[in-house]
């Protein structure tokens, strides 16, 4: 197995290579640059600039410049923010965006896990038609409608139950604070539980009609021991190929979530890199994310082995 | 393998709450330290003022630092670092004799930190990109052009705490000039010392009312009061904390929830609301920017005098103030924005008070003069921005040249194509928008004169404009001044060179609990002066 991660891993390299490539010229072939404002620089600020920043050179030369820098891991500096470089900014924003991806995600397999079960024990009933009734809506509502009424309902207005004031910060990363982390794990994880519920409930299904799951049936084994010990771990099988792609998605941030709460995640980056044609913020961000998703993917592909004895590495 | 629910929920539990528990920085200490949390409109880029571009950055560089001027509560230009100053008869030699005062590490503020910060500020190494705003400091455009040698800037020490400064030409405005954060000093013993890295939290040594704390990058920046500051007596607020609001809805409801005590900026379509339900926060005044569409006169037809005024006559401005983006803005009609300094303005266009009916049937008579009508309509591009805002203005203008025989299609781009083409050349007509550095009508009326290139969108060059223009720029008097200058606009309108549409405005969300709040033209409202009274 370690030789299988191994191969793996050296076979990414190419690909993290293609990526960093493309992603390299794609950006430059965007009109405007990173020092085009609307106020336009006399020509010999810009150029003061342009060679500042090594614009000024051939494009291909660039491109070997930053090679050479990424191969000794700087990503270089951001071309707008001045005081942090790529590597600080993603440091800086990283772990704010795992928490919440991570807490979001495990906040989804646990609801998404339970109702899915609940689900599949009970197919085709009113109890079934109900949670995947809710979870089609949790898929179809955008997190920019929910955000944005859940603090409205617990921030702008309050909520009190019983006398107890239930009303939580709208907006803001207070350094992590329980209160300040609710509503947009809440929001992150809502869709993800909807997904969750759907996969496993599909899965489960099928899992429970199956001969070895009638066998322990029939050994008299209780329902609880059955479900647990032998339906879910073949149950939960499509559930590990989705959450490599969605753990990777979830932890690199969402520019939505972060922008309506306020909060220093690196989901902005992306998109307001690009924006402000910082290219360096912008290639930063997506070797790190292609570097997350390769890795996830081999985690993922592990992880089938281990819940399913028929796989096998070649 | 077993799925346990207990530590799966004490996993969960972990994450939530790994840093839970950390004291927030503003619980310890006194009870009674007063906090003032201001809704930035973004992330600064920088907090070395040398590399400050836009309100963003000089929101929190101002609390941090002190020029030779400072604004006032009210905004206007005040004695900062300067305790007073003269000018030489040709107006060209300006003589600061400096404060008694101390960099916030004790060191004393000296005549010589202005004239390092200077120098750095044109070097070319530095690349300063605003260093263009003292080229009118002597030498300034060939020192960072590489023409000349940094030393050669027309600055010097003549000693501890007296400065002189030679200028190209003469410069009345001076004084509001200086307020800007571009022209600040740098505490030389510690750039020196640190480079670059001078400006981050840890740090940084400035003369200003605040020290900086930290900055978490788009999280928030904390300053609190710096008890070296001059003035530090009269500073009533502690702790300033600047959060960014790249998102100015999601920015009302923090405020609305109190989790700001002011904001810049609110969401457009939210106006009529907040009009109703928090009129004694919604604070909205005449601002240093003027917003108009620039028409191409390097191209056929803009060229033709008769089209442009035509176009201009048909922007229905009051539609598009009143029913459209409906802040507070005032239709325009003038290049410099009313209640400038030094100016006997405003000048405006002749139409002003003509009926819009009678200024259509004008139109269409330019426009058939011009060789357009009913049957040979004129095809242009509109360039607007990539908002939904943006879409409906240009739509409503595309309604009203429809009734001027032109036939306007809209081109939506992504905000730095659209300058990139327009700085190329490369548009008919499209929106344009210039805020002022400083409160003076030069600042304006230079944007149209032949000699700046960079911008100048529009091509257009007038050496009637640009003669008076110069003239005004060797005037002393600051009436005659402002005459001059008044002429120049007067031509320009003439010559309809843009079509002004709108005087802009401040919008500020402001608590009733913040006190000396004092909506100004110049936009300037700086913690020093405010107060919390709950």
């Amino acid at each position: 197995m370690l030789s299988y991660a191994i191969r793996r891993f050296l076979g990414a390299i190419p690909t993290l290579l293609v990526i960093i490539t493309l992603a390299f010229f794609m950006m430059r072939v965007a009109p405007g640059g990173p020092f085009d404002g609307e106020r336009r620089l006399p020509p010999e600020i810009e150029a003061n600039i342009m060679a500042a920043y090594d614009l000024d050179k051939p494009l291909y030369q660039q491109y070997f410049l930053y090679l050479g820098r990424l191969a000794q891991f700087d990503l270089g500096p951001s071309f707008r923010t001045r005081d942090f470089t790529v590597t600080e900014m993603i440091a800086a924003g990283l772990p704010v965006s795992l928490r919440l991806g991570l807490s979001a995600i495990v906040v989804a397999l646990f609801f998404g896990i339970l109702l899915g079960i609940f689900a599949a024990l009970r197919q085709n009933k009113a109890a079934d038609y109900s949670v995947m009734t809710i979870a089609m809506i949790g898929i179809t509502i955008p997190t920019f409608v929910t955000a944005p009424l859940l603090t409205l309902m617990f921030g702008v207005y309050g909520v009190s139950l019983f006398g107890l004031n239930l009303s939580l910060p709208v907006g803001g990363w207070n350094d992590g604070a329980l209160r300040n982390m609710i509503l947009p794990v809440t929001v992150l994880a809502l869709p993800q539980i909807a997904v969750v519920a759907r996969l496993v409930r599909g899965s489960m299904v099928e899992v429970l009609r199956s001969n070895y799951v009638r066998t322990a049936r029939a050994k008299g084994l209780s329902s609880y021991r059955v479900v647990t010990r032998h339906a879910l771990r073949a149950g939960l099988l499509p559930l590990v190929s989705y959450l490599g792609p969605a753990i990777a998605g979830l932890a690199t941030g969402s520019l939505i979530v972060e922008q309506i709460f306020g909060l220093p995640g690196i989901g902005r980056y992306f998109v307001q890199g690009a924006l402000n044609r910082d290219y360096t913020l912008v290639l930063g961000v997506v070797i790190f994310y292609a570097a997350l998703i390769i890795v996830l993917n081999l985690i993922a592909d592990i992880l089938y082995r281990v819940l399913d004895p028929r796989v096998r590495y070649e | 393998m077993t799925i346990r629910v207990f530590p799966v929920l004490s996993l969960f539990c972990l994450l939530l709450t790994a840093c839970g528990e950390r004291a927030q920085p503003g619980d310890s200490g006194a009870a009674a330290e007063i906090v003032l949390n201001r809704g930035n409109a973004g992330e600064p880029n920088s907090l070395d003022h040398q590399f400050s571009t836009t309100s963003t950055e000089s929101a929190v560089i101002t609390d941090l630092m002190m020029g030779l001027t400072t604004a006032g509560a009210d905004g206007n230009a005040i004695p900062g670092a300067a305790e007073s100053w003269e000018t030489s008869d040709d107006g060209l030699i300006w003589t600061f004799h400096l404060r008694d005062h101390n960099w916030s590490d004790g060191m004393p503020v000296t005549a010589d930190d202005f004239v390092y910060a200077w120098q750095r500020l044109v070097n070319p190494d530095t690349a300063a990109p605003y260093a263009a705003y003292v080229y009118i400091f002597e030498n300034a455009r060939a020192i960072a052009a590489g023409e000349m040698p940094p030393e050669t800037l027309g600055a010097r020490a003549i000693d501890e705490r007296t400065l002189e400064l030679r200028l190209e030409t003469p410069a009345p405005y001076l004084p509001e000039m200086l307020e800007h954060a571009t022209t600040y000093p740098l505490a030389r013993h510690v750039v020196e010392a640190l480079g670059d890295d001078w400006a981050r939290a840890g740090n940084y040594v400035g003369n200003g009312p605040y020290k900086l704390v930290d900055w978490l990058p788009g999280d928030r920046i904390t300053l609190v009061k710096n008890d070296a500051f001059y003035d530090a007596a009269n500073v009533q607020i502690d702790r300033v904390i600047f959060h960014p609001i790249n998102d100015v809805a999601a920015g009302l409801r923090r405020f609305r929830a109190g989790e700001l005590d002011t904001l810049d900026g609110f969401p457009m379509d939210q106006i009529d609301w907040l009009r109703t339900n928090m009129p004694n926060e919604l604070r909205i005044g005449p601002a240093l920017l003027i917003a108009c569409v620039v028409m191409n006169q390097n191209r056929e037809p803009f060229n033709d005098v008769r089209v442009r005024e035509a176009l201009n006559l048909a922007y229905d401005r009051d539609t598009i103030t009143q029913n459209i983006i409906r802040m507070g803005q005032e239709p325009a009609y003038s290049i410099v924005p009313p209640g400038v300094a030094n100016y006997p303005g405003p000048v405006t266009f002749a139409f002003k008070d003509m009926p819009y009916a009678d200024r259509v049937a004008r139109a269409q008579q330019l426009m058939q003069e011009a060789g357009y009508g009913p049957d040979n309509r004129l095809s242009i591009e509109f360039s607007a921005g990539p908002t939904q805002d943006a879409r409906v203005v240009a739509a409503a203008v595309q309604q009203m040249w429809r009734e001027i025989y032109v036939d306007t299609e809209i081109v939506q781009a992504e905000g730095r194509v659209r300058i990139a083409n327009m700085q190329s050349g490369d548009y008919d007509v499209g929106p344009y928008g210039w805020i002022g550095d400083f409160n003076d009508a030069y600042n304006f009326l230079f944007l149209l004169m032949t000699e700046n290139q960079g911008l100048n969108y529009t091509g257009y060059s007038n050496p009637a404009f640009d003669a008076l223009m110069h003239q005004a720029n060797l005037e002393q008097d600051l009436v005659r001044r402002g005459d001059l200058m008044a002429q120049a606009e007067r031509i320009a309108l003439n010559d309809s060179v843009w079509i002004p549409t709108r005087y802009e405005v401040t919008e500020h969300m402001v608590h009733t609990y913040v006190k000396n709040w004092i909506t100004n033209i110049n936009d300037e409202n700086r913690t020093r002066w405010l107060s919390i009274e709950r």
